[in-house]
């Protein structure tokens, strides 16, 4: 069984002007039909406003579709008696590490979810550690989120999701807000989570070098998903992906630019300066 | 200027003070209020004053932290002496052309200040020892009677912790956009009251944008963490009296009754 | 011009949680340079640049301003602030007016210029961010992301600055918006010949634009030169956590692996003539 599935999941809003009257329909999700397998990989690509962030909170039953359904783990999510175990099954880490940590103290947060569900005492101080120590964050269990670096923060929400034992977690833009070192902190924990653990992974980006390890990608644009395929797949249409308002990382650019340039023998995409150096033969 | 403002923040350090039971703490906060009220002679404040200096040892949070919490306040507290000092009546202590301060005005003003500083303090303790979680754990038990008047005392408890939760961080983009403004040009010092009110529109209205923002992004989260309500919740840190607590509730009681008396029997 | 002058900032001097956030900075700042200040958080790029304009007074050392003490009794700030004009990373943080050309006309008109010059400067400057007239009467908190960046630029251009500093200007734009608004300022400058500084904490962002590149790391200023010399340090720009562009790196790959190629090379384009040079001849 397929942990997420979408099938033909459309959600519309209604935008009304400053006396409420009615002005016009924008569709922000247009029929999106998606299959995630369990311990997949996912990332979700796309410009500002192209329907991804939308699209992610469905996942969670947090919005709920205008048209067509979501299953998560088999469960339809607009079947109010599936809210709960859907929201601990697909678990959700925000961009503003800010606006998502309820505790004064680190650990008190990572609680909340687990005690939320009921969980007895003895075992939130289990899943607490267990989650800490799986993005690295044990040693600061003590302190205030107030003292840590974006990154950090960004891990405790992990942490957070990860308390309350779930089999996917949908990053929505987790590193949209922090510096390099904080984007390759938390991608690195992300990782191993699904390395390790094999928990279902959708992370939703702007950040053409966080892809590059995914299974898959879904490039959406207006709502719909327009280019679906490997990394690798993805980076070779280097035209296309300009289109949407993205990028490649450099290598693969710089590599486009030397084929473009009648270079020859080099492979329809290049993902690292390593494949690069493999290819040139030097 | 605005981060000087400790009410409602947590300092994390071990004390014996931190390890207390939040119930204890709120109920020794509120013990110790009323006794500011209760006495009128400084014998009483002498002996609060006492107390709380003891307790803010053993607390281990530095008396600098606290003090520069006071500033917040140093307003209220001037308009308050001012107005003690002249306007009250009775037995003149010293005269300026039309203005006259009397004695019964400067035991006034100081009996006022002494008990707004001590209330602050006193109640800077508890904030400062407590994290808002486990305040809200205090309160949510401590108040639970009232569950069966239908009050939604979980729900009004947890509002008031995540209010303290983000107290810091608005202030901190209070700063933020205060700068962001001056650095247009923004004015938020000079002219008179009427001009100095239109001169906050620029700031007040990112600020509750902001905040509009920050709330819904924060209730987002907790449903997606399965939050609803106090009902089905379990606790990570349940609250159990330990000898400790007892102890420090018969502190508490012995000092109430023990000020009181003897600012009773020893007036100042 | 701007000159920083031994230039100390430390945090809640005097109690026990001092820090130094900014230690014994020196740099000049001529007319009409188009600088990059890079440095990762905590590294005291934000305290520094709200020194340039007098938002935070120096616990000690000096600032000056076309030859004048800033924090000299009786010099005029507000001034200063019009020509040393500062945008704070989120456009959110000073956006308020009703529509965007009201929130525009808001520095000019603090400066207390007549309703006539505050306009035609609120218009010129909306123009030379690329905001064009269909949204001047939008309400400023309708915009995309990109848009409320160049209303906030604009809301600071107006009062006509000689340096500009521009703190994070990308920060949560997808990747066209992010070359869109860099573009936009590079273009700006080339027209204008204002200074620019822009902070940021990617290399790669500014790499493009700057032609001199100033680090900050552990509160001082650890690089000052241009990008290309910048960039030969590229192995200590990482230990102190920040990346050189990755061009850097592919071509001092390719040079240890005996391609003789440019490795100052810095975008696309001129790596890709050096490789061809190099493989072809």
């Amino acid at each position: 069984m397929n942990i997420i599935k979408t099938k033909k999941l459309t959600f519309e809003y209604i935008r009304r002007d400053d006396e409420g009257n009615i002005e016009g329909i924008t569709r922000a999700v247009d029929e999106v039909d998606i299959d995630v397998k369990a311990g997949e990989f996912i990332a979700i690509l796309g410009h500002n406003g192209s329907g991804k962030s939308t699209l992610a909170k469905h996942l969670n039953a947090i919005l709920y579709p205008t048209e067509g359904s979501v299953f998560i783990d088999g469960k339809d999510t607009s079947d109010e008696e599936h809210i709960w175990e859907i929201r601990q099954i697909a678990g959700m880490v925000f961009q503003n590490p800010d606006n998502q940590i309820i505790g004064q103290v680190v650990e008190e947060d990572v609680g909340f979810g687990p005690e939320n569900m009921g969980v007895p005492t003895a075992e939130i101080w289990e899943r607490v550690e267990e989650s800490l120590r799986a993005v690295g964050m044990y040693e600061h269990r003590k302190k205030s989120p107030d003292r840590l670096s974006g990154g950090q923060k960004q891990r405790v929400s992990i942490a957070g999701v990860l308390a309350m034992h779930p089999k996917c977690i949908v990053l929505d833009e987790p590193t949209a807000m922090l510096d390099p070192s904080g984007r390759k902190e938390v991608i690195r924990a992300v990782r191993a989570l699904n390395d390790v653990e094999k928990i279902t992974i959708i992370l939703i980006t702007h950040y053409m070098e966080e892809i590059i390890h995914a299974d898959r990608v879904f490039v959406m644009d207006e709502g719909k998903i327009a280019m679906t395929g490997t990394p690798r797949e993805i980076f070779s249409r280097v035209d296309e992906l300009k289109n949407l308002r993205l990028d490649v990382p450099q290598v693969t650019l710089l590599a486009y630019e030397l084929k473009k340039s009648g270079l020859k023998g080099l492979p329809p995409a290049v993902l690292t300066t390593g494949e690069l150096l493999e290819a040139l033969r030097i | 200027m605005i981060r000087d403002i400790t009410l409602g923040q947590y300092y994390q350090t071990d004390s014996i003070i931190h390890r207390l039971d939040p119930r204890v703490k709120l109920v020794a906060t509120v013990f110790f209020i009323i006794s500011l009220f209760v006495v009128n002679g400084f014998t009483g404040f002498i002996l609060a004053g006492l107390f709380l200096f003891l307790v803010v040892k053993l607390s281990k949070v530095p008396f600098k932290f606290m003090v520069r919490g006071m500033k917040a306040i140093i307003f209220l507290l001037l308009f308050a002496v001012v107005f003690n000092l002249f306007l009250t009546p009775g037995e003149p202590a010293a005269t300026f052309w039309k203005i006259t301060i009397t004695w019964e005005g400067i035991r006034l003003a100081a009996t006022l200040t002494t008990r707004l500083v001590m209330l602050i303090m006193g109640s800077s303790v508890m904030t400062l020892t407590t994290t808002p979680n486990n305040l809200t754990d205090g309160m949510e038990k401590l108040l639970k009677p009232l569950k069966y008047i239908k009050v939604p005392v979980h729900e009004v408890v947890m509002m008031m912790s995540i209010a303290l939760r983000f107290i810091p961080i608005l202030f901190k983009e209070t700063d933020k956009i205060m700068k962001a403004q001056i650095a247009r040009g923004a004015d938020f010092e000079s002219g008179n009251l009427i001009k100095k009110a239109k001169s906050l529109v620029p700031l007040l209205v990112p600020l509750f944008i902001s905040a509009f923002r920050r709330a819904n992004d924060l209730a987002m989260a907790m449903e997606a963490r399965c939050y609803r309500g106090g009902g089905h919740r379990t606790k990570m840190k349940p609250l159990i009296y330990k000898t400790r607590d007892r102890i420090a509730y018969l502190c508490i009681f012995a000092f109430m009754i023990g000020t009181i008396v003897i600012d009773r029997i020893f007036p100042l | 011009m701007l000159i920083l002058d031994h230039l100390y900032h430390i945090y809640d001097e005097g109690t026990a949680m001092a820090s130094t956030a900014l230690d014994d900075i020196n740099l000049v700042i001529p007319k009409g340079q188009f600088i990059g200040l890079i440095g990762h958080t905590g590294s005291g790029k934000s305290t520094l640049v709200q020194h340039l304009n007098g938002l935070l007074k120096p616990t000690s050392g000096n600032v000056y301003f076309n030859g004048a003490d800033i924090h000299d009794d009786g010099y005029n700030k507000k001034n200063l602030r019009s020509k040393v004009g500062l945008v704070f990373q989120y456009p959110e943080h000073q956006l308020f007016e009703i529509d965007v050309f009201s929130d525009v006309c808001f520095g000019p008109k603090n400066l207390g210029l007549d309703k006539k010059e505050t306009e035609l400067r609120a218009y010129s400057a909306l123009k030379q961010v690329g905001i064009t007239d269909e949204y001047f009467y939008q309400s400023p908190f309708e915009l995309s992301g990109g848009q409320k960046r160049r209303v906030a630029i604009a809301g600071v251009l107006a009062m006509r600055p000689e340096i500009l500093i521009l703190d994070e200007p990308t920060a949560g734009l997808d990747p066209r918006g992010r070359d869109e608004i860099l573009g936009q300022i590079a273009l700006l400058k080339a027209e204008t010949g204002i200074t620019v500084i822009l902070v940021s904490h990617s290399m790669e962002e500014v790499a493009k634009y700057v032609e001199r590149i100033i680090v900050m790391n552990k509160n001082k200023v650890a690089y000052d030169d241009s990008p290309a010399k910048v960039f030969t340090n590229f192995k200590k720009l990482e230990e102190i956590g920040l990346a050189a562009p990755p061009m850097t790196y592919i071509m001092h790959a390719l040079k240890e692996k005996g391609l003789n190629v440019d490795t100052a090379a810095l975008n696309v384009n001129a790596a890709r003539d050096s490789i061809l040079t190099a493989l072809l001849g």
